[in-house]
This record gives structure tokens, C-alpha cells and sequence, in this order.
């Protein structure tokens, strides 16, 4: 039952990652958390973007300083560069999708806690706290870096210090950074999914002869039937040889039709059989679970 | 629905999953659709009509995500559903007010009103400046060679306890070294403003470590303000260098006092959430901090503009203490005068 016991963990993992969200209509969103690794994914493609920015702004004030002879491109780069680092966070999480550029690309969002509006000052609060949460580690190795090795220790301690500060989210279950924290937001899952075609009516079409019994059904769960859902649509060949010829020695069947005809049909009927007792209020999670 | 179907066969169910899915498909497609335009171009960009239909697509995506739920077991539909119901919540329940609305609001109502709600945190930081300036005013005026202690070598540029009176004069411009790079004002303003914003952006934030550091930055700030206090009146130049002093400081130190505040709200409110929880505590004072921060930043700008120009262009102390005093009355008058219609 090892595979069983994994099975279960994996679906505590994903249901702890799961937060009530409901709607005034009285419908429980389920918002996901977004992950540690994705957080730090969309934060380095908004530095790179920043930093490309700024290197581009930067030859731009170079060239009108030697255009005009003027030092005023100097103070206009320097107040540039200061609005670009604040209010690059700031401006994107105002706007209607609350994300940066890199959180888009990475599918995640900014959410007020307690399910109401976001607002500016929480934007502003959760976006000021990364300059510490940032800078201060960066700091501290500055002044390593500058400093004697006497001091040296004192340099690591301070590091060691301000990353716990950095590392926060990993170490509370929501992934708050101290800036979700004191804002009270969220970091979420926010991608598009696109509407795929319905395979279990394409099926319809494709192979009404091929038919299955109760006994030969009864075998899968839901958590097999979304993984075959899956290898449908991704359509492999490979993988659609390897899972079809897995389920034919399962139910002991023989190789007698082409493979993609016989994960539809059977995905088909398994589909029909599992929703007929999801109406009847039996949810089997896996192949684990009773039937 | 299924109430009012004709009878059927037995071997076909009166509800299937593709069924529905054909039912309500076009629903899901169409506000996708509006969901998509009103991202790209904002509400301007629907016409009445697509206004009107927004809530009711909204209202039967969600409604189809609840049957799917309970009945369906295609992923890539559940899934789909379940983002395009996140959506059109966000875009529908996130913005009630115009970015102009809110802008007016925040300068007429929310700014001045968060300033006004940390009142007691100000007081407090406002007394450890001046108990770190009292500090070494003291220790300086008694013996000059504390004075190196305080302010680092390269920072004090001269000024400190060997340098001639004629020489401090002009560091604050009076004499002949005044006026010489006023063509870099506007650098020099801009320095001044980027700098300041990121030391009070960084007192702000060390607050949540329960307040500690940001009293003791704002302590330090005091410190090295008496030790130049205490050098300058030691050589007799004490009002003038009030004036040099005040003509920006009044409306700086504030803007520092302020952020140290707003630091300090969100450290108390850890350590003393009240009959709240920690969390909700912590982030009903972010919130505040939040609204303060803006403001501060704001007066740093305005700080860097006297400081930067009006500071080196005008020479007269009086004048100096006279501009100083006005801005001084100007913030107070704004934040912590009472008005109509605020709660």
C-alpha cells in the first residue's frame, strides 16, 4: 500500500495549498497559494526587465547629456531610476490583473486576504517592505566585502539575520513574505486555462462498437481517469502505446484495436460510469479507494 | 431543467455532462470574450449593453462552475472554469472607484487621516530625535572629541570642532563659497530626495522587528544632528545654523518622524495586536503604515526641493526660518486640523 500512502500524501499537499475564498454568490473559489519557486521565477524576470530598462534609459540620458551639455539629464536619471525601483511593483499591482509583468508570465496574482478589494495602501505596504527584504542581505555582503576580517563574523551574522527576514515565506504555510504579512495579501495561483475541446464527445463519433464491462470499468478511479485525460489530450504516440497496453493487461484484454481508439472509448465509458455515481453522491478518489 | 424534459429512454440519462457543457458553453465563451476587452482597454471599452451582461455571465459562469463540480469529472473543463470564475471575480468585485476618485480621496481624506491615527507613534519617535540630539549636544558641547565618534570624517566634509568659524559660515552659505554650483542644483535636489526616501523607506520597514531598529535609526539621526548643533554654537553660528537648518529640516525631520511612525505603528501592533488576532493586527496597521509611507515620500520631494534650491539660493536666515515656520504650519495644519466629513 506504499503507492497508496503516497497517492494520499500527494492529495493532502495539494489540498493544503487550497484556500477558501468565497464569493458574495456563495461559491468557494478554492484559490491555490502559489509556490516559493514561482515566486522567485517571477521576481527575477522583473529584475531582468527592470535592470534592461534601466540600461536602456541610462544610454538614452547618456546620449542627451551629450546632446544638450546639460546636467539635468543627470537629475533626471537619478529620479528615474528611483521611481523605476519603487513604484515598478507598485504600478503593476494597482492595475486591474494586480501582477507584474513577471507574475503574469508565471500565472500568479495578488490578493487581498480577507476576499475584499486590494487596495493602494496594502500594494504600497507589501511593495516597500521587499526593500529591506531585498537590499538589506545585499547590505550586509556589501559591507563585508568592504570591510576587515575582524569584523567578518559580525558581517555573517547580520547576513544570516536579514535572510530569515528574505526567507520568510518559506517558513509559514500561506508563502507570505513580511510584506504579505503586514499588507494582508496573498500571493495566488492566476492563470489562463485555455477551453479545451470535449474528448469525451469526440468519442461518441469516433468508436460506438467498442464497449467495456462493469468489471472491466471498475478497475480506475477519478485521479486515473484525469491522468488518462491527460494523456489523451496531450495525444503522444509513445505514451498513449505505453498507457493503453498498461490498461489492456490490467483488465486482460488483447491488442485487437488502434491504441488512441481504445483509451477514447475507455476514458468514454469510465467517465459515464464514475460521473453516474458522482450523482449518486460515491466520489472514488483513485483505484486505492473502494468501490 | 431536467423537470421539464420530455420523457426519454431509459438507456440515455436525462443529464449528462456534455450536455450541459453544449448548453452552456457559448455563456463561457462570450464573457471570456468581455473579460479579455475589459483587461486590455478597461470598462470603456463595452458598450451598455456588454455592461449589463457582464454580472449575468459572471453570475452563470459561476453558477456552472458549482454543477461542474459536483457533477463532471473533465479536468481541462474544471480547470478552465475555475480560472475564468477567478477572473471575472477579481475584475468585477476589484475596482469601485476611478483612479482619479481615488487619488482626490487619498489626498483630502486618507492621507491626512493616517497621519492623524499614528499621532502617538509620532510623539514618540519625535522625542527620541531629541533625546539623541540633547545627547550629544551635551556630550559635544562639554568635550569636541566626542564629536568624531558621532559624525564619520567623511560625512561631516570639515565641519567639525578644529575648522574655523569663517569656514563653517560658509559651509552654510554665507560668505564666498555659497553660490559657486548652483548650476547642479536641481542634482543636488535630486540626490537629497532619492537618498532620504530610501533611509525612510528602510525605517518604515525595519519596524515590524518590533519597532526596535527604526528607534534606534531615528536616535542615531538625532545624534548626528546635535553633535553639528553643538560644533556650530560653539562657534557662535548656533541661529544661523538653525536657519540653514530649518528652512528644510522642519519639513524632513516631520517626514522622518513620520516613516519612523509608521515603522513603529506596525512593530506595536505585533507585539500588542489587542483583542485582534496577531495577523489581522499586523495588517490593519500595514495598511495605515502604507498610506503614511506615500505621504512621506511625498514630503521628501517637497524636503528636497528646499532643500536643493530654496536653501542655496536664499541666503537670509530670517527668511530661512520664516519658510521653515510656514511649512511647519503647513503640515501641521493639513494633517492634525479637524474637518468635516472625516471618521
Amino acid at each position: 500500500m506504499t503507492a497508496a500512502a503516497a497517492n494520499a500524501r500527494a492529495q493532502i499537499a495539494r489540498r493544503n495549498k487550497v484556500r477558501q475564498f468565497v464569493t458574495p454568490e456563495g461559491v468557494d473559489l478554492e484559490l491555490r497559494i502559489a509556490s516559493a519557486g514561482l515566486r522567485l521565477g517571477a521576481l527575477v524576470i522583473d529584475v531582468c526587465l527592470i535592470q534592461l530598462i534601466l540600461v536602456g534609459f541610462t544610454l538614452l540620458m547618456i546620449w542627451a547629456l551629450g546632446a544638450s551639455e546639460s546636467s539635468i539629464a543627470i537629475s533626471i536619471w537619478m529620479l528615474g531610476a528611483f521611481l523605476l525601483r519603487t513604484f515598478w511593483f507598485i504600478g503593476f499591482e494597482l492595475g486591474q490583473r494586480a501582477a507584474t509583468p513577471g507574475k503574469r508570465l508565471v500565472g500568479i496574482r495578488v490578493v487581498a486576504r480577507d476576499g475584499g478589494r486590494l487596495t493602494a495602501d496594502a500594494v504600497v505596504a507589501r511593495n516597500l517592505i521587499r526593500e529591506l527584504e531585498i537590499f538589506l542581505p545585499l547590505t550586509f555582503m556589501g559591507f563585508s566585502a568592504a570591510e576587515d576580517t575582524a569584523s567578518w563574523w559580525t558581517m555573517l551574522a547580520g547576513f544570516v539575520w536579514s535572510l530569515t527576514l528574505s526567507l520568510f515565506l518559506l517558513f509559514n504555510r500561506d508563502r507570505m513574505r513580511m510584506g504579505d504579512l503586514i499588507a494582508g495579501t496573498w500571493v495566488v495561483m492566476a492563470e489562463r486555462v485555455r477551453l479545451d475541446r470535449d474528448i469525451a464527445a469526440s468519442a461518441e463519433a469516433v468508436a460506438g462498437a467498442l464497449t467495456f464491462s462493469d468489471a472491466e470499468l471498475a478497475v480506475y478511479g477519478i485521479f486515473e481517469l484525469q491522468e488518462l485525460e491527460r494523456v489523451i489530450r496531450a495525444g503522444d504516440a509513445r505514451t498513449m502505446r505505453e498507457v493503453a497496453d498498461t490498461i489492456r493487461a490490467k483488465i486482460g484484454r488483447p491488442v485487437a484495436e488502434e491504441d488512441d481508439v481504445f483509451l477514447l472509448s475507455y476514458y468514454r465509458q469510465l467517465k459515464a460510469r464514475l460521473e453516474r455515481k458522482l450523482l449518486f453522491g460515491k466520489r472514488r478518489e483513485d483505484k486505492y479507494a473502494s468501490d | 431543467m431536467i423537470g421539464s424534459a420530455p420523457p426519454i429512454a431509459i438507456e440515455t440519462p436525462a443529464f449528462s455532462t456534455g450536455r450541459f457543457r453544449a448548453e452552456r458553453e457559448a455563456d463561457w465563451i462570450a464573457f471570456d470574450a468581455l473579460l479579455t476587452r475589459l483587461e486590455k482597454k478597461g470598462a470603456k471599452a463595452l458598450s451598455s449593453d456588454e455592461l449589463l451582461q457582464l454580472p449575468l455571465l459572471y453570475r452563470a459562469t459561476l453558477s456552472s462552475l458549482s454543477i461542474a463540480r459536483a457533477t463532471s469529472l473533465d479536468k481541462a473543463l474544471l480547470e478552465h472554469l475555475e480560472a475564468l470564475s477567478i477572473r471575472g471575480y477579481f475584475l468585477i468585485y476589484g475596482v469601485r472607484q476611478s483612479r482619479l476618485d481615488r487619488m482626490k480621496r487619498f489626498f483630502l481624506h486618507d492621507w491626512p487621516a493616517a497621519v492623524r491615527s499614528v499621532w502617538k507613534e509620532t510623539v514618540v519617535i519625535a522625542l527620541i530625535l531629541l533625546l539623541g540630539t540633547l545627547t550629544s549636544w551635551s556630550l559635544v558641547s562639554h568635550n569636541p572629541e566626542w564629536y568624531y565618534n558621532f559624525v564619520p570624517e567623511e560625512l561631516a566634509g570639515g565641519r567639525d570642532p578644529r575648522a574655523t568659524a569663517e569656514f563653517l559660515r560658509g559651509t552654510i552659505g554665507h560668505g564666498k563659497a555659497a553660490g559657486e554650483q548652483e548650476g547642479a542644483l536641481h542634482m543636488f535636489a535630486t540626490y537629497l530626495f532619492t537618498h532620504n526616501s530610501q533611509v525612510s523607506i528602510m525605517s518604515f520597514a525595519l519596524g515590524f522587528a518590533f519597532g526596535v531598529p527604526t528607534m534606534m535609526l531615528e536616535y542615531y539621526q538625532g545624534i548626528s544632528l546635535g553633535a553639528m548643533l553643538a560644533v556650530f554654537t560653539s562657534k557662535g553660528l548656533g541661529v544661523e545654523f538653525g536657519g540653514w537648518l530649518f528652512i528644510h529640516g522642519t519639513t524632513e525631520l516631520f517626514a522622518a518622524a513620520l516613516s519612523g511612525a509608521a515603522g513603529l505603528r506596525i512593530g506595536a501592533a505585533v507585539v500588542f495586536p489587542g483583542a485582534r488576532a496577531r495577523l489581522q493586527a499586523a495588517a490593519d496597521a500595514g495598511r495605515t503604515a502604507g498610506k503614511v509611507m506615500v505621504g512621506v515620500i511625498i514630503m521628501l520631494l517637497v524636503a528636497g526641493l528646499l532643500e536643493g534650491f530654496g536653501r542655496q539660493l536664499i541666503a537670509d536666515t530670517l527668511l530661512r526660518y520664516a519658510i521653515g515656520t510656514l511649512m511647519l504650519l503647513f503640515w501641521l495644519g493639513y494633517y492634525y486640523l479637524p474637518r468635516r466629513g472625516g471618521a
